[in-house]
């Protein structure tokens, strides 16, 4: 059965599109408000500006996160900063451009419609971060400062020192909290959301863990908002938080909602290198160092010197070699893809040899170390922490690691899924990035979607969809809360009767292990079938062999890991469906059979411009494909070069 | 390298809890103290034994997740860095590191390490934030702050409420963490309106729950991993000063 996929983009000109579509929203009168309530699944960026602006007009809403505090979602650990068209520089920036360069940069495969509203909304989110008490950098006249980042020839990008994510997740927070306080937001933390529960073909519920006391409760709402982030750690070792999981849009996956784009991975070029196996999560190093840091390996293979005594004519300075015009600037696709390229020639440096050298000494020589360290302070202390070397004197080690994923639930303009009254926002759903998010754009998406779009959406389908009378309301006594809670239990009850040899980090591992080889940086259709054999096979392993200790009515991690990894096998095969059967290069999706002779990606804009909508089709089975046409009226598709 | 641990193992909430003693073998340098542990608990899983519960996230000292009194000291012996982000080099063979959970009464033990510190999100939600509805704001330059201030309103605000303030203070106090949250709002012309007001009604559940007073000790800004000066301490008693001076505002 294949899915309808009816985008609702409204018509007219792109720029009218989003001022003529939030008026013919219907309303919900302000008395009737109180009469809704919503879920909100997640606290990151999308979460928690969505559950306030819901909050801070009238409906009851109930906000669940696995952390201990709303304020802990990954969205914190956001570096760089956050993208909009304010032009406040007075550089020739604009929406449009905004628009064009996010488009180009996730390589012509997101629809134009959603990318525009995206750049359109932006400066409000400036203004509203301000209002809340963000405090953005600043120029010695008191106004905003901007810097530049990849992918613009514009400075647009409003930042907080190394830690935009953060302040920017503390005013949501904090509007969350003054919601809290006024009682329209129930706040549950330590609680997953396990199930969606549907009734009549719309989302009226989900159903939830208590990870403290292992209670499964059972919660109605009129509305369900995914906003869980990505799947990253689908691969073990990425950038994502330790908790960062798949489960509750897989749980949506499998009732039916589409699943779009699952292959697009962002792989993050800058960061620390694998140590050891005991390695338990990868760092990144900002994008920022690329301005002033030179990429090289040695020229000869297997070059066991020291970085400084492997003179300047035996340096192979790759990514000038390759790309003259940006030179180490490229954008984080094309300097993933290249790094692994000398790595995989013999020229990795290192002891695993999976690095390849970013090297600050030229600009020490041209600018001086403090200036090097005024800009840069914090990342080398960082970098010093971890691997116990000087990049003051020693060229850094980095190496690309995944660290966001483009694709995620199918949404329509509304931000709403397959599922009538499930949407889904921010990096959990597929809508903006196409196949490559540029830098600072994934605090704009997350805000974009929670303050800005989803209220007025949410808004339309509960004035159309939503149940007033009390009476008519589905309660949690529902009869599909009883199946879908005996379904959860039944669940865990299995993996905790399972009693048996191995860890669940031993099987994420071996997954992971899987993915990256096959389905990662390059990937070709004979690894990703060789994938589609193996990931049954772990996932049969894990459901006999996995053993959790400790009892399921406690606070119990291991059974948390299983939980979530057990979620990643049933998900990575559909990654893996999608890779295989989009047979171009595209963004961060690289097929090393379409490439051209110079090794750069190839596009096929014949058949491939479109998203790849996938539908569950049980454990094991091949999932089934359905293709959103994408249309492109107002940009023309051309090739990305950086040569 | 061959670590003995002591640690700190309580059930839940209501057990009375002990330390206990592991050895790990091959530790390495290069290992986080995180990774150590995540050692630890695989051994004791593959032995059938209960692994140590202990809180993480980012693992990159930015969440506030990460928590651990290490030999007594908050997020252990390297200045300016949380938990996850110590690596093993600080320890050598044969070290034996005591590790117990946040100290405080506002926090109570959840299992093992981990421990609750919803008392800081009920501080917040108290008053810890700018009243305006999304959508309501005017153009984010219509209001020049000097950079000065800016700056030193950032200087609070990267306060990632991890607790080690805290947990490190012979008198449990969250006077750090609570003047973290008012300074960064204190120092900006978005937070004026509420300014007194914020710091009294904060101030009052800070005290409601259960947390001591500052009597200048600075052990909190010794271990505070964003390096927050106890001089927004200061601060924060002069605002809820003028607040109980003043009651009408």
């Amino acid at each position: 059965m294949a899915f309808n996929l009816d985008s609702k983009v409204p018509e007219g000109p792109l720029a009218e599109k989003w001022t003529n579509h939030r008026f013919n929203l219907k309303l919900v009168n302000p008395a009737n408000k109180r009469k809704f309530k919503v879920i909100v699944v997640g606290s990151g960026l999308a979460g928690a500006s969505a559950a306030s602006s819901l909050g801070e007009m009238g409906y009851n809403v109930d906000c669940f996160c696995y952390q201990d505090s709303s304020r802990r979602a990954h969205s914190i650990a956001a570096q760089g900063g956050i993208n909009a068209a304010k032009n406040y520089p007075n550089d020739g920036d604009s929406v449009r451009r905004l628009f064009y360069d996010t488009i180009k940069g996730g390589d012509y495969r997101a629809r134009e419609a959603n990318v525009y509203r995206l750049a359109e909304v932006a400066n409000d989110i400036i203004d509203q971060c301000v209002a809340q008490g963000v405090p953005f950098a600043r120029e010695y006249g008191g106004l905003l400062d901007n810097r530049s980042f990849g992918g613009a020839q514009v400075s647009r990008t409003f930042y907080a020192r190394g830690q935009t994510g953060q302040q920017l997740l503390i005013g949501a927070y904090q509007s969350l909290s003054r919601q809290i306080a006024q009682g329209s937001v129930k706040m549950h933390v330590r609680s997953e959301m396990l199930d969606l529960v549907m009734v009549d073909g719309h989302a009226r519920g989900i159903v939830v863990r208590n990870l403290v006391t292992g209670e499964i409760t059972r919660h109605a709402a009129d509305a369900v908002l995914i906003c869980t982030g990505g799947y990253g750690n689908v691969f073990y070792l990425s950038t994502n938080a330790m908790g960062c999981n798949v489960t509750a849009a897989l749980q949506a996956y499998k009732r039916g909602a589409g699943f779009a784009n699952p292959c697009y991975t962002q792989i993050h070029p800058t960061c620390i290198p694998v140590a050891s196996d005991h390695q338990s999560k990868l760092t990144l190093m900002s994008e920022s160092l690329r301005n002033d840091g030179r990429v090289w390996v040695p020229k000869k293979k297997d070059d066991d010197r020291a970085p400084n005594d492997i003179p300047e004519e035996e340096r192979d300075y790759y990514l000038e070699r390759r790309y003259p015009s940006f030179g180490n600037l490229v954008p984080r696709d094309v300097a993933s893809r290249a790094a692994k390229e000398r790595c995989d020639a013999g020229h990795g440096v290192g002891t695993t040899k999976l690095a390849v050298y970013l090297d600050f000494a030229d600009a020490i020589s041209r600018l001086g170390e403090d200036v090097i360290r005024a800009r840069y302070g914090n990342l080398f202390q960082m970098y010093e922490k971890i691997t116990a070397e000087n990049p003051y004197k020693v060229p850094m080690r980095i190496f690309p690691a995944v660290h966001y994923t483009m694709g995620g639930l199918w949404v329509d303009y509304n931000l709403q899924t397959t599922i009538p009254g499930l949407f889904c926002l921010g990096e959990a759903n597929f809508s903006d990035h196409g196949a490559n998010r540029l830098g600072a754009s994934a605090l704009m998406q997350g805000l974009a979607d929670g303050y800005f779009v989803a209220p007025y959406t949410v808004s339309d389908y509960l004035a159309n969809h939503g149940a007033m009378d009390a009476d008519k309301k589905v309660t949690t006594s529902h009869a599909e809360f009883d199946k879908v809670e005996g379904e959860v239990r039944a669940r865990i009850d299995k993996l905790m009767a399972i009693k048996g040899t191995k860890s669940v980090d031993h099987f994420h591992k071996r997954l992971g292990l899987i993915m990256w080889e096959n389905c990662g940086m390059g990937r070709t259709a004979e690894g990703l079938k060789q994938a589609l054999v193996e990931i049954p096979k772990v996932r049969e392993e894990f459901w006999k062999d996995v053993r959790i200790p400790g009892d399921v009515a406690e606070f119990n991690p291991e059974l948390e890991k299983a939980s979530r990894v057990a979620d990643f096998l049933d998900f990575a095969e559909t990654m893996c469906h999608d890779a295989l059967t989009r047979e171009e290069s595209c963004g961060g999706h690289y097929r090393e059979e379409h490439q051209n002779e110079e090794g750069e990606a190839q596009r096929d804009d014949v058949n491939f411009v479109n998203a790849s909508v996938w539908e569950y089709m049980g454990e094991g089975a091949a999932p089934e494909l359905t293709k959103e046409e994408l249309i492109f009226e107002n940009v023309k598709l051309t090739t990305r070069s950086y040569k | 390298m061959r670590i003995t641990l002591h640690v700190w193992r309580q059930k839940n909430s209501t057990d009375t809890g002990g330390m206990k003693e592991y050895t790990v073998d091959g530790v390495s340098e290069d290992m986080s103290f995180l990774e150590m542990l995540d050692l630890v608990n695989e051994n004791l899983i593959n032995e059938g034994k209960e692994p140590i519960a202990f809180d993480h996230d980012c693992r990159e000292g930015i969440c506030g997740t990460c928590s651990l009194m290490i030999n007594g000291i908050a997020h252990g012996p390297d200045a300016a860095i949380t938990t996850c982000q110590l690596h093993m080099r600080s320890f050598k063979d044969g070290d034996a590191i005591h590790i117990e959970p946040w100290r405080s009464l506002a926090f109570p033990v959840v299992r093992d390490l981990v421990v609750d510190r919803s008392s800081f999100d009920r501080i917040v939600q108290a008053g810890g934030y700018v009243s305006i509805n999304a959508g309501a704001a005017q153009d984010a330059n219509c209001l020049p702050i000097p950079k000065p201030d800016s700056d030193t309103s950032m200087d609070a605000a990267a306060c990632i409420g991890c607790g080690a303030c805290v947990a490190s203070c012979p008198n449990g106090s969250a006077m750090l963490f609570v003047s973290a949250k008012i300074g960064h709002l204190a120092h900006l012309p978005q937070g004026q309106p509420e300014r007194y007001k914020r710091a009294r009604d904060m101030v009052a559940q800070m005290d409601a729950e259960g947390f001591g007073a500052c009597s200048n000790h600075y052990e909190c800004e010794a271990v505070c991993p964003k390096e927050i000066p106890v001089k927004f301490i200061a601060k924060m008693n002069r605002d809820f000063f003028k607040a109980t001076m003043c009651s009408e505002s």
